[in-house]
C-alpha cells in the first residue's frame, strides 16, 4: 500500500483559519450533538401525540395517525431533506420563502426539522407498540374506576408505556444521531462534512475518517451506558427488565 | 403555488430518470440484498458457531456498522475499495473502481450487518429440537444448517428481511453524496440543469413514496399469510 500516513496531521493548523483540524472534527461533533437533541425532542413530541392518536378509540384520529406514519416512512430522509430545504420555500406564499431563504442557520433548522419529523414516524410506531402491549386489564380497571380517557391516557397507559418503550427508543435516538450525517447534504458541517473537509484539506483520508469512526463509536457508547442507567432506575418491577 | 409548475420536464426527463436513475438504483437494491443476505447469513452463523473467537469477530463486525452513519460508511468505501483492488490484484497503484461497484461493496458490506442481526433472530426462532432431531439422524452441522434451520429461518423471517430491503431501496438515495446518477441523483440533475427544483424533487418523492408504499403493503399481507415455524 503506497498510502502516505500521517497521524500527527490533527494537530496541523486547518486552511480555515478555526485552529487545528482536530479542532474542525470537534466543532463538527458538537454540531451533531446539538442537531441530533433538537431533532429528537421534535420526535419524542410528535411520536408521542401520533402514537397515542392511533391508539384511540376515534376512527379518524387512527386514520391521521397512520397516513402521518406511512407519509414519513415511506420517503428515504435524504428526500425529505431536499423537500423541506429546496421545495417548500418555493410553494409557499413569495414573502415566508424569501425569509426561509435569507435565514442563517437555514441547514441546522431544516436538519433537525426534517431528521426530527422523520424520526417522530418512528417513535409514532415505537409508542403505538409499547401502548397496545399493555394488558387489556389496565384501561379496562381505569374506565371502571371511572377515568376519563384523557386520564387513563395521563395516569394509567403512558407512565407505563414510556418506561417499557426506554430500550427501543434508545435505540431510535443512536439512529437520530446517525442520520444527521444525511444533512451533508443540504450544506451542514456536522461530523462526517468535517471529516470530508478535512480530507480535501490535507489529502489524509484515512486518518480523517479514522478519527470521525472513533468519535460516533464513542457517542454511541456514551449513550448507551448513559440509557443503561437510566432503564434500570426506570425499570418497572415484574417486567422481565425490571427488578 | 402550481401556476407555473413545470410537468413537462417530468415527461422530458422520464426515459433518463427510469431507464438509467431508477435501474441503477432497483440493480444496486436488488444485488445489495443478495449480496447482504448471503453474507448476513455467515456473520450470524459465526456469532452463532459457539466459537469464542469466530463470535466476537463477527460480534464487533456487526456493532461497528450499526453504530456508523451510512454516509460516512459510504465515504469510507469510496475512498478504502481502490486499495482493496489494489491489494487483492497485487498491481503497484490503487485500482480504479467504478462508481456502480463501490456502492454496491459498500451497500453489501453495510447492510449485512443489519440482514445478520434478523438471521441470527431467525436461527434462533427454531427450536433447539430440530437441530438435535437432526444430529440424531447423522447429519452433519453444514447438513444441519442447509437442510433444516436455515430454510425454516429464512422463511420466518421473509417479511422482516423485505422490510430491511425497502430501507434499502431508500438508503441506496444517499450514493447521492458520490454524485452517483442513481433516481434521486438523475432528478437532481435535470433540477439544476433546467432550475426545476420544485418539480423534480416533488417527483422523486412521489415516486419513491409509491414503490415503497406498495412494497410495504405486500409485505404485510405476506405477513397475514405466512406461518411461522418454532
Amino acid at each position: 500500500m503506497n498510502y502516505h500516513w500521517n497521524w500527527h496531521v490533527f494537530w496541523e493548523p486547518a486552511p480555515n483559519g478555526t485552529g487545528t483540524y482536530l479542532d474542525m472534527l470537534l466543532s463538527g461533533l458538537v454540531l451533531t450533538i446539538e442537531t441530533a437533541i433538537c431533532a429528537w425532542i421534535i420526535a419524542l413530541i410528535f411520536g408521542a401525540v401520533i402514537g397515542v392518536l392511533r391508539t384511540l378509540p376515534s376512527k379518524a384520529g387512527s386514520w391521521v395517525g397512520f397516513a402521518y406514519v406511512e407519509f414519513f416512512r415511506n420517503m428515504p430522509l435524504l428526500v425529505q431533506l431536499f423537500l423541506w430545504f429546496f421545495v417548500l420555500p418555493e410553494i409557499l406564499p413569495h414573502s415566508w420563502g424569501l425569509w426561509m431563504k435569507q435565514m442563517s442557520n437555514a441547514p441546522f433548522y431544516t436538519a433537525a426539522i426534517g431528521i426530527g419529523l422523520f424520526m417522530s414516524a418512528r417513535v409514532a410506531e415505537q409508542t403505538r407498540a409499547g401502548i397496545t402491549s399493555l394488558p387489556r386489564g389496565q384501561k379496562l380497571a381505569a374506565t371502571a374506576l371511572g377515568l376519563t380517557t384523557a386520564q387513563t391516557y395521563r395516569y394509567v397507559l403512558l407512565p407505563m408505556t414510556f418506561r417499557i418503550m426506554l430500550p427501543p427508543l434508545t435505540s431510535e435516538f443512536l439512529s437520530t444521531i446517525k442520520n444527521t450525517s444525511v444533512a451533508i447534504t443540504i450544506g451542514l458541517i456536522e461530523l462526517t462534512a468535517e471529516a470530508r473537509a478535512m480530507q480535501e484539506f490535507s489529502f489524509q483520508v484515512f486518518e480523517a475518517f479514522t478519527a470521525a469512526t472513533i468519535l460516533y463509536l464513542l457517542v454511541n457508547i456514551v449513550v448507551v451506558i448513559a440509557m443503561r442507567f437510566v432503564e434500570r432506575g426506570l425499570a418497572i418491577p415484574g417486567y422481565i427488565t425490571g427488578k | 403555488m402550481f401556476a407555473n409548475f413545470d410537468f413537462d420536464v417530468i415527461r422530458r426527463s422520464l426515459s433518463y430518470l427510469f431507464l438509467d436513475g431508477m435501474t441503477f438504483t432497483l440493480t444496486l437494491t436488488g444485488l445489495a440484498t443478495f449480496g447482504g443476505i448471503v453474507f448476513g447469513t455467515l456473520i450470524a452463523l459465526m456469532r452463532l458457531s459457539g466459537y469464542w473467537l469466530l463470535g466476537r469477530i463477527a460480534g464487533l463486525y456487526v456493532d461497528l456498522m450499526r453504530s456508523l452513519p451510512l454516509v460516512l460508511v459510504i465515504f469510507w468505501f469510496y475512498f478504502l475499495v481502490p486499495y482493496i483492488g489494489q491489494w487483492l490484484t497485487g498491481s503497484s497503484r490503487p485500482v480504479r473502481v467504478g462508481a456502480f461497484a463501490s456502492s454496491l461493496v459498500t451497500f453489501t458490506l453495510f447492510e449485512a450487518a443489519y440482514f445478520a442481526e434478523i438471521m441470527r433472530a431467525g436461527i434462533q426462532s427454531i427450536s433447539k429440537g430440530q437441530p438435535a432431531a437432526a444430529q440424531a439422524l447423522g447429519l452433519t452441522y453444514s447438513q444441519t444448517m442447509r437442510y433444516v434451520v436455515l430454510p425454516q429461518a429464512f422463511r420466518n423471517m421473509l417479511p422482516v428481511l423485505l422490510t430491511q430491503t425497502i430501507v434499502l431501496f431508500q438508503d441506496t438515495s444517499l450514493v447521492y453524496v458520490l454524485s452517483i446518477p442513481d433516481f434521486l441523483g438523475a432528478a437532481s440533475k435535470v433540477a439544476q440543469r433546467d432550475g426545476r427544483l420544485v418539480e423534480m424533487y416533488l417527483f422523486a418523492a412521489v415516486v419513491y413514496f409509491a414503490i415503497s408504499c406498495v412494497a410495504s403493503f405486500g409485505v404485510r399481507r405476506l405477513q397475514a399469510r405466512i406461518a411461522f415455524v418454532h
